[in-house]
C-alpha cells in the first residue's frame, strides 16, 4: 500500500532533488509535453476561444450539477446500465467489491483511473482475494514496483528503461534470462504479450471516465494505448469509476472539451482512442460486457462545491499545469505525497484530505501563474492557492518563523515613520559590512537564501533618505 | 528629444517599492529620470513602505488590507502611479480589488487606483509613448520576464521596445526568459531547496546565450538570479558561465545610469 | 437497493444545498433539460470547413501525421486487391477477420481468391482485421466506428493490424456532423447511441517508457485506412 506522505513534503523534496533518474525524466517533460502543447495550441487558430467555451461548459454544468447528474442517471438506466453512488472511498470500494463478488470474479483488469488511485482500489481488491491488474503500461510498471503514479497522465515518467526491465525480470515468471530487454521496443513487446493474457482472462474490467454525458448516459474514456478499450470490452462486467464533477450536458459539449483536452495534455490533436460507452452489450451484439456499472464518487467534492473552491471542479485532468509548473518540474509528482500532484494537486489535495494533512502544498508555489496560463478550462489556480493560504494563516498551520518575520514586517510596513527611521541605518550598516564584495555569504535571518545563494548587498542609504537629501 | 515643460505633464506618484527603497535606490532615481524625460511631474510620497504583497500571499489578509489602505491614501490623487516592479504594480492593479471585494467604501477607491497604476516600462510605452531614449550601451543583453509583470500585466513587448532604443545594446533572448526564477517572495526562504533548483535552471539557461548583462523589471528576481550566479562563481562551478555576466534593473540601462556597480557587486 | 438510492439522494441533496444559494432547483432542472433538448451551437474550427475534396486530403494528412497509412481506390470492387496488396506489403498472411457490414457484403470477394475473409469477433490469433468506418473526420484525421451486431468492437483493438474502409462520402469536416448523423440514422430515443462509439486517431501508442513514442502497445500497431471513392 502506498501511504500518503503529504505531511512529509519537505523531506520528500530533498529526496526528489537529488534523484538523478527523476531529474532526467523531469527534463524530458519540459522538452516533450510543453513543447508539443505549444505547437498544438498554435496550429489551431480557435484554441483560445475553445478554452473559453470549455471553461463556460464546465462552469454551467457545475452550476446545474444536481440536474445533470439526475438526467445522466436516468439515461444510464434507460440503456440498461447501473449507477452506484459513493459518499467516500470506503463506500466506493465496497460497491466495487460487491459487483466483483456477484460474478465470482478472480481477476480484474484496470484502465488508468485517478479515482481508482484516490480510493486505492487495487489494495482493497487484493486484500479481498482478487487479482487487480493495471493495463496502462505506465500504471502496470508502477504497480510492479509498488509505487504511486508520479504524474496524472504519465504515471511512470520517473522510471528508467533499465528499471522497467528489472521490474519485468522480477515479476514475469516465464521470462527467459537470456531475452534482451535493453531497448524500449523489447520492453514493449514483453508487456504486450504479458498483458494480452490478462485482458482475455479477466472477469471484470474497471476503467475511469474522462466524461459522463448526461444527454446519452455515456461514459467516455480517452487513451492512447487501447488498454482501456480491451479492459472494458473483453470481460463480462465493465465498471466505470467517476466523480460527481465528470458529468457534461451533451455530446456537443463533450466534443468542445475533447478539442482542448489532448492538445493541453500531450500536444496531440486528439488522443488515439476516444471511446463513448452506453450501457451493456445489446441483444444481438457479438462482444462487449454483459453488465455495465458506473460508480459515482463524492469524497469531499460536495464540500468544495459549497465552499470557496468550486472552480477546481472544472478540472479535466489533462496534466498541463503539472507539465508547465517550475515547482513540479523540480520535484516531480511523488514529493506531493498523494494522488494528485502539481498545481491542481496543491489545490485539490487539501480539499479532499483536509488542510491539516497537506498544508505545505498550497504554500510551496511562487504563484508564477504559468498553470493558469495553460489550463484548458482556465482555473485560476494561483487565486485558489492563495485561498488555501488564507486558511493556513487563520488556522495557524504554517511555520512560525515565516509567520513572525511577516508580522514584524507588517509592524513596520504599517508605520512609515518607524519604517524609515529603522530602515536607513540598517541598510547603511549592511551596505558598509558588504562593501568589499557587494554581497553577503551568510545572513542569520535569511539562512534559507544564503545557504545556496549569495545575498546582494544594499547600496547603503535608502531611496527615501537620498531623496530627502536631494530635495533639501 | 522633446523636453516637456515642467508643469504640463501628468502628475505621477512613484511607488518606489520596499526592495528598491532598501536595497537599490539607484533604480528609483533611474525611474525618476525616465519619467521626467517623458514629461511627467514626479512626486514620491513619504508615507509609502510596501504594497502588502508578502502579507497577502501568506494569507494575512488583515495586515495586507492595513498596508494597502496606506498605499491607497498616499497615491489615489495622482494622475498615475508608477512602480519599477511588475510584481508590486500587479499587487495594486490586480489584487487590491480582490482584497477589498467585500468593502463597499474601499471598492471604488481601489478600482480607481488600480486603473491608473502601471509598471514602469509599460507606462513609458503604453501611456507616454516613449520613443527617443538617449542611453547607450555597447553590450549583449538578455531579458528576464518576471512572472507577475508578464502574466498579470502583460508586460513583454514594452521593455524590449525601450531597449531597442538604446544605442549599441544587442538583445539576445534566452530560453528560460518566461520561466519563474524561483524567487516568489517568502518562497525563496521557506522552500529554499526548490527555489535553489529553479534558479539554477534559470542560470543554466542564461549561460546558453552570449549575453554579458541580464536585465529585468523586478529587483527580487534579479537579486535571486545574481545571488545564484555569484555563488556558483564562488564555488568555481559551471565553467560555461562567464564570470562577466552582470545583472541590472532595466531602468538603469534605459536611463543611462550605469555608473553604480551592478547588482551584488562592489565598486571597482 | 434502497441504501444506494439513499446515498444518491444524499449526494444530490448536498449538491442541491450548495447550489440553492444562487438558483432554485426547478429552474436548474428546466435549464438542463433545455440545453439537452437543443444544444448550443459549437465553435467549429475553420480548419476543416473546406471543399469535400480538400476534406479528404486533410483527413489523410492528419491521419498520416499520427502514423496511420492511407490508400485511395475508386470502386468497391477494387477493395480485395488493395487489401491483398497491403497485407503482402506487410508480410502478413492473406487472411483477415472481418466485419459483416452490409457494405462489405456488396464486394465481389471472388476477385481475390487467395484472400481469406472470416466473419465474427476478433480473437487473439487474428493478425489483421477489417472494419468499416461510420465516418472520417478531416479536422484531426479521426475515424468514427460504432458497435453493432455486424461490427464487433474487438475487431478494432485485438489484432496488430487494423484495416478500415472509409467511403469517401463519409468524410466530413467536424465531429458535430457525425453526432447528428448518428442521432438521425441510428436512433432517436434519448439514450440511443450505439453501445460503443470509437473515435480512432492513429494506431495504439505509448510514451510510458522514457517518454519515447512507441506504436502498438495494446491495440493495433498498424492502422491502414482505405478510402473508396464510389462505395
Amino acid at each position: 500500500m502506498v501511504e500518503a506522505t503529504t505531511t512529509q513534503f519537505k523531506s520528500n523534496v530533498k529526496k526528489a532533488l537529488v534523484d538523478k533518474q527523476l531529474q532526467k525524466a523531469l527534463a524530458g517533460i519540459k522538452t516533450g509535453f510543453v513543447h508539443n502543447r505549444k505547437i498544438a495550441s498554435e496550429r489551431l487558430e480557435e484554441f483560445e476561444d475553445l478554452r473559453d467555451r470549455a471553461r463556460d461548459i464546465k462552469t454551467h454544468t457545475i452550476q446545474h450539477l444536481d440536474a445533470y447528474l439526475e438526467i445522466y442517471q436516468q439515461n444510464v438506466e434507460a440503456s440498461g446500465g447501473h449507477v452506484h453512488w459513493a459518499r467516500d472511498e470506503t463506500e466506493a470500494r465496497e460497491i466495487i467489491l460487491a459487483i466483483c463478488q456477484s460474478v465470482d470474479a478472480k481477476t480484474v483488469t484496470k484502465g488508468k483511473s485517478m479515482i481508482g488511485e484516490e480510493i486505492a482500489i487495487n489494495d482493497y481488491l487484493e486484500e479481498n482475494g482478487l487479482e487487480p491488474i493495471e493495463t496502462d503500461l505506465g500504471e502496470y510498471i508502477i504497480q510492479l514496483r509498488g509505487e504511486a503514479p508520479s504524474h496524472i497522465i504519465a504515471p511512470a515518467s520517473h522510471v528508467s528503461k533499465e528499471q522497467v526491465a528489472d521490474a519485468f525480470r522480477e515479476t514475469h515468471k516465464n521470462l527467459p534470462a537470456e531475452r534482451s530487454l535493453e531497448e524500449p521496443d523489447e520492453l514493449l513487446a514483453e508487456a504486450r504479450a504479458m498483458l494480452r493474457d490478462k485482458f482475455i482472462n479477466a472477469d471484470v474490467g474497471i476503467t475511469g471516465a474522462n466524461f459522463l454525458i448526461a444527454e446519452t448516459g455515456s461514459s467516455v474514456i480517452v487513451t492512447n494505448e487501447g488498454n482501456g478499450d480491451l479492459t472494458q470490452t473483453l470481460p463480462g462486467v465493465h465498471i466505470a469509476l467517476a466523480s460527481i464533477e465528470k458529468v457534461v450536458p451533451t455530446l456537443e459539449d463533450t466534443t468542445t472539451l475533447l478539442r482542448v483536452l489532448a492538445r493541453s495534455a500531450t500536444g496531440q490533436e486528439m488522443s488515439s482512442y476516444t471511446t463513448f460507452s452506453t450501457g451493456p452489450r445489446r441483444a444481438a451484439d457479438l462482444d462487449g460486457p454483459a453488465e455495465y456499472h458506473v460508480v459515482i464518487l463524492d469524497n469531499g467534492r460536495t464540500d468544495l462545491l459549497a465552499g470557496d473552491f468550486s472552480e477546481m471542479l472544472r478540472c479535466i485532468r489533462c496534466g498541463a499545469c503539472l507539465n508547465h509548473c517550475p515547482v513540479y518540474n523540480s520535484i516531480g509528482g511523488h514529493a506531493y505525497g498523494w494522488v494528485y500532484p502539481g498545481p491542481m494537486g496543491a489545490v485539490l489535495t487539501p480539499g479532499l484530505m483536509g488542510l491539516d494533512e497537506a498544508a505545505d502544498l498550497p504554500q510551496a508555489s511562487t504563484l508564477c501563474g504559468k498553470c493558469e496560463e495553460v489550463c484548458p478550462v482556465r482555473i485560476p489556480l494561483p487565486s485558489l492557492l492563495r485561498r488555501w493560504r488564507d486558511q493556513v494563516y487563520v488556522r495557524d498551520l504554517g511555520d512560525w518563523q515565516t509567520k513572525w518575520a511577516l508580522k514584524w514586517w507588517a509592524v513596520f510596513a504599517k508605520r512609515p515613520a518607524l519604517y524609515h527611521f529603522f530602515a536607513g541605518p540598517k541598510m547603511q550598516f549592511l551596505g558598509w559590512w558588504a562593501r568589499k564584495k557587494g554581497h553577503l555569504k551568510y545572513i542569520p535571518s535569511l539562512k534559507g537564501w544564503t545557504r545556496n545563494r549569495n545575498f546582494p548587498a544594499p547600496q547603503g542609504k535608502t531611496f527615501q533618505q537620498l531623496w530627502k537629501e536631494k530635495r533639501k | 528629444m522633446t523636453v516637456a515643460s515642467p508643469n504640463s505633464g501628468p502628475k505621477v506618484g512613484l511607488f518606489v517599492t520596499c526592495l528598491v527603497d532598501l536595497m537599490r535606490p539607484s533604480i528609483g532615481f533611474a525611474a525618476i529620470k525616465l519619467l521626467e524625460d517623458a514629461g511627467c511631474q514626479i512626486e514620491v510620497p513619504e508615507s509609502q513602505t510596501c504594497c502588502g504583497q508578502p502579507a497577502y500571499n501568506s494569507g494575512d489578509r488583515q495586515n495586507a488590507k492595513d498596508i494597502a489602505r496606506l498605499v491607497v491614501d498616499a497615491f489615489e490623487d495622482y494622475d498615475y502611479v508608477v512602480a519599477p516592479s511588475g510584481s508590486c504594480a500587479g499587487m495594486i492593479k490586480e489584487h487590491y480589488p480582490k482584497l477589498f471585494a467585500d468593502d463597499l467604501e474601499m471598492t471604488p477607491r481601489v478600482y480607481n487606483l488600480a486603473q491608473k497604476t502601471h509598471e514602469l516600462t509599460s507606462f513609458l510605452i503604453d501611456v507616454m509613448n516613449t520613443q527617443d531614449l538617449t542611453a547607450k550601451l555597447e553590450q549583449k543583453i538578455t531579458y528576464h520576464d518576471s512572472c507577475a509583470g508578464l502574466r498579470e500585466l502583460g508586460v513583454k513587448a514594452q521593455p524590449r521596445q525601450l531597449l531597442a532604443q538604446v544605442e549599441g545594446a544587442e538583445l539576445q533572448e534566452y530560453e528560460g526568459a518566461e520561466t519563474c526564477c524561483g524567487f516568489g517572495g517568502t518562497f525563496c526562504v521557506k522552500y529554499s531547496d526548490i527555489s535553489d533548483h529553479m534558479v539554477k535552471q534559470s542560470v543554466e539557461s542564461l549561460a546558453e546565450t552570449d549575453a554579458e548583462l541580464v536585465l529585468g523589471g523586478d529587483l527580487g528576481c534579479l537579486m535571486n538570479i545574481q545571488g545564484k550566479l555569484s555563488r556558483l562563481q564562488d564555488e568555481g562551478k559551471e565553467t560555461n558561465l562567464k564570470a562577466t555576466l552582470k545583472v541590472r534593473h532595466v531602468a538603469e540601462v534605459l536611463a543611462g545610469m550605469i555608473d553604480t556597480p551592478p547588482i551584488g557587486e562592489a565598486d571597482g | 437497493m434502497s441504501v444506494q438510492n439513499n446515498t444518491g439522494a444524499d449526494i444530490l441533496g448536498k449538491i442541491g444545498a450548495a447550489l440553492d444559494k444562487d438558483s432554485d432547483k426547478a429552474a436548474r432542472a428546466a435549464t438542463a433539460a433545455a440545453r439537452i433538448e437543443s444544444p448550443p451551437k459549437n465553435l467549429i474550427p475553420n480548419r476543416a470547413q473546406v471543399s469535400p475534396e480538400d476534406q479528404v486530403q486533410l483527413f489523410r494528412d492528419w491521419a498520416e501525421e499520427v502514423s496511420a497509412t492511407t490508400d485511395r481506390i475508386e470502386h468497391l470492387d477494387d477493395l480485395p486487391a488493395a487489401l491483398a496488396a497491403y497485407l503482402s506489403s506487410q508480410n502478413l498472411p492473406s487472411e483477415i477477420k472481418s466485419s459483416d457490414d452490409p457494405l462489405l457484403g456488396r464486394v465481389d470477394w471472388t476477385r481475390q481468391p487467395t484472400l481469406t475473409r472470416h466473419l465474427g469477433v476478433a480473437i487473439e490469433a487474428d493478425q489483421a482485421s477489417l472494419a468499416v468506418a461510420f465516418a472520417g473526420i478531416a479536422e484531426t484525421g479521426t475515424l468514427v466506428l460504432h458497435a453493432a451486431p455486424e461490427n464487433p468492437t474487438t475487431l478494432n483493438f485485438l489484432p496488430e493490424t487494423h484495416i478500415v474502409v472509409l467511403p469517401r462520402s463519409r468524410v466530413t469536416g467536424d465531429y458535430e456532423t457525425t453526432w447528428n448523423r448518428l442521432r438521425n440514422e441510428i436512433g432517436s430515443e434519448p439514450s440511443s447511441l450505439p453501445r460503443v462509439v470509437n473515435w480512432i486517431t492513429g494506431p495504439s501508442r505509448t510514451g510510458d517508457i522514457e517518454q519515447k513514442i512507441q506504436l502498438g502497445i495494446h491495440g493495433p500497431r498498424r492502422l491502414h485506412i482505405i478510402i473508396i471513392d464510389e462505395a
